[in-house]
């Protein structure tokens, strides 16, 4: 290696360092300012809260050991709403693509619905579900899939018509050509759709959670608020981000793994 | 001589929701084992449909081809390359789909890559090859299903001229050498007459054969050579005024 690109590599390193250090010192700056503001009552901690009342009703839940089923309940309910969510869409995309007839028929309902705020349908869903999980995941899936189905299903129609034509030099089935071409090609596309799936089904459940539950992380924030307790809601969003967070890096891990192993 | 080929009387319509095209009027050839022919005509004229025909993947509006038990392979214009796949892999494709990979196949194909210069690639991806490498892997996945006949439809015209040249030679001695019968459609009418020892010349749209050219040339040699033959000039002339140029 030249002494021009160790260079070049030890300012990139740097840059990055220095990317980081500012998002650090941001996040403390704020913490801090909240805790000093709150402290000094120049704001309410009764409506804003603080981080060290987040802090303590944080380890209350721990203590009474109800922090895990919380988490637990809307990580449970998330993940099996994207599982559901993500194989609806690439079988009902699949579905679609082998019949362009039934693709032309049901694409005006599918832009209704997507285009339809889907909490409308909640006390439909409630109604029909009753106040149960079920009923959450059920809101979860129908948020997250009909995009999913959407963009699935665009990705198995925009592919190479060169590609099509050979696999049909070789063969004229459509199962074929899904299984050599339609299918593996769009593995990227599927890949990329589940963040979005994702982030939708957490969406969908802490909605869910929010019409009807008596335990996960949407319960606790619906809950604080009408009790009034701001250091519950709060902490609520605090889990939630975290939540978040994890549930991407999850699927980015996915992702990187996928990329590793056609590289 | 062993005929390998017999196209009689084919005629083709397209249906569109704007118009009935007849794309070609009446075509009949015959076509011997080893063989080079190529094809040429005016753009538009219904070489694709020719091939398309040829391949089973368009059905004639009538004619008839009788196949002699022979088997078809098919080389497009783009290579197609799968990028998600190795080079091995992309070879492989046709004898996976025909369910025809066995053992002595795939030995077959990784002969033919090593013949060709392509044994450092097999595990390679399509992105890391030049343009003239990925018609030869788009060659070798077509030869792999081993088919007594190609169709090659403008195999070369998205290649540079440097490229196209070498391709021809090492086109020409694989297919020699695999004993294969070869129909070349073309626009370029010296790829025609220093690959192929025939040309048929198609008339304009809807087509029928204008004429054909048997080609010789009293050297024996690669395709790139006989472009400074005697006879390639007064070939070129022929064919040249010979296809309808609007
Ligand atoms: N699938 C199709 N449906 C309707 N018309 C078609 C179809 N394929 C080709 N055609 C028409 O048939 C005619 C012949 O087309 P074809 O592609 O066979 O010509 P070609 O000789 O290969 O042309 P080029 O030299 O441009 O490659 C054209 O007028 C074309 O528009
Ligand atoms: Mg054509």
């Amino acid at each position: 290696m030249s002494k021009e690109h160790k260079e070049y590599l030890k300012a990139l390193k740097k840059h990055k360092i220095k990317i980081y250090f500012w998002q650090i010192i941001i996040f403390i700056i704020v913490i801090i300012s909240w805790q000093v503001l709150t402290d000094l009552k120049v704001l309410d901690s009764f409506i804003i809260s603080s981080p060290k009342n987040i802090i303590n009703t944080i380890a209350s839940l721990y203590n009474s050991n109800n922090l895990f089923i919380h988490i637990g309940t809307t990580l449970y309910e998330t993940l099996i709403s994207f599982i559901i969510s993500m194989l609806i869409g690439i079988v009902v995309a699949t579905i679609l693509w082998y019949s362009p007839f039934l693709a032309k028929v049901v694409e005006p309902y599918l832009t209704i619905l997507n285009s339809l705020p889907k909490v409308a349908l909640g006390p439909i869903i409630l109604i029909w579900f009753g106040a149960s999980t079920t009923s959450i995941i059920i809101m979860a899936i129908l948020i997250s899939s009909i995009v999913l189905i959407i963009n699935i299903y665009n990705g198995f129609i925009n592919i190479d018509n060169n590609k099509i034509k050979l696999v049909k030099t070789f063969s004229n089935s459509k199962i074929t050509l899904y299984r050599f071409l339609i299918l593996p090609s769009n593995i990227p596309n599927i890949i990329s759709n589940l963040k979005i799936c994702i982030s939708m089904s957490l969406i969908g459940i802490i909605m869910g959670e929010f019409l009807v539950s008596k335990k996960g992380i949407g319960y606790l924030i619906m809950y604080g608020s009408q009790v009034f307790n701001l250091d519950l809601v709060m902490s609520g969003v605090v889990l939630l981000c975290i939540v978040a967070t994890a549930l991407y890096y999850l699927v980015y891990y996915i992702e990187k793994r996928y990329e590793k192993t056609t590289h | 001589m062993n005929s390998v080929l017999s196209v009689n009387n084919i005629h083709k319509v397209y249906h569109t929701t704007k118009a009935e095209i007849e794309a070609i009027k009446d075509i009949t050839f015959n076509v011997n084992q080893g063989d080079f022919i190529a094809i040429v005509g005016p753009s538009g004229c219904g070489k694709s449909t020719l091939l398309s025909i040829l391949n089973g993947q368009e059905n004639v509006t009538s004619g008839k081809i009788d196949y002699h038990h022979k088997t078809i392979g098919y080389m497009l214009q783009d290579d197609a390359l799968f990028d998600w796949l190795t080079v091995l892999d992309n070879c492989l494709i046709g004898l996976k789909i025909k369910k025809q990979l066995t053992k002595e196949n795939k030995e077959y194909v990784l002969n033919l890559l090593d013949k060709y210069g392509l044994k450092d690639f097999i595990n390679s991806y399509p992105r890391n090859l030049s343009g003239g490498m990925r018609k030869r892997v788009a060659l070798i996945r077509t030869l792999a299903t081993k088919p007594d006949i190609l169709l090659m439809d403008e195999p070369f015209s998205a290649l540079d001229f440097q490229s196209r040249l070498k391709i021809s030679n090492d086109v020409y001695q694989i297919l020699k050498e695999e004993n294969k019968t070869l129909i070349l459609v073309t626009h370029d009418i010296s790829e025609a007459v220093t690959l192929c020892e025939k040309v048929l010349v198609l008339s304009k749209r809807p087509s029928t054969i204008k004429n054909i050219y048997s080609i010789f040339y009293s050297q024996k040699t690669l395709p790139s050579s006989k472009r400074t033959a005697l006879e390639f000039n007064d070939y070129y002339q022929q064919i040249w005024r010979d296809i309808d140029h609007e």
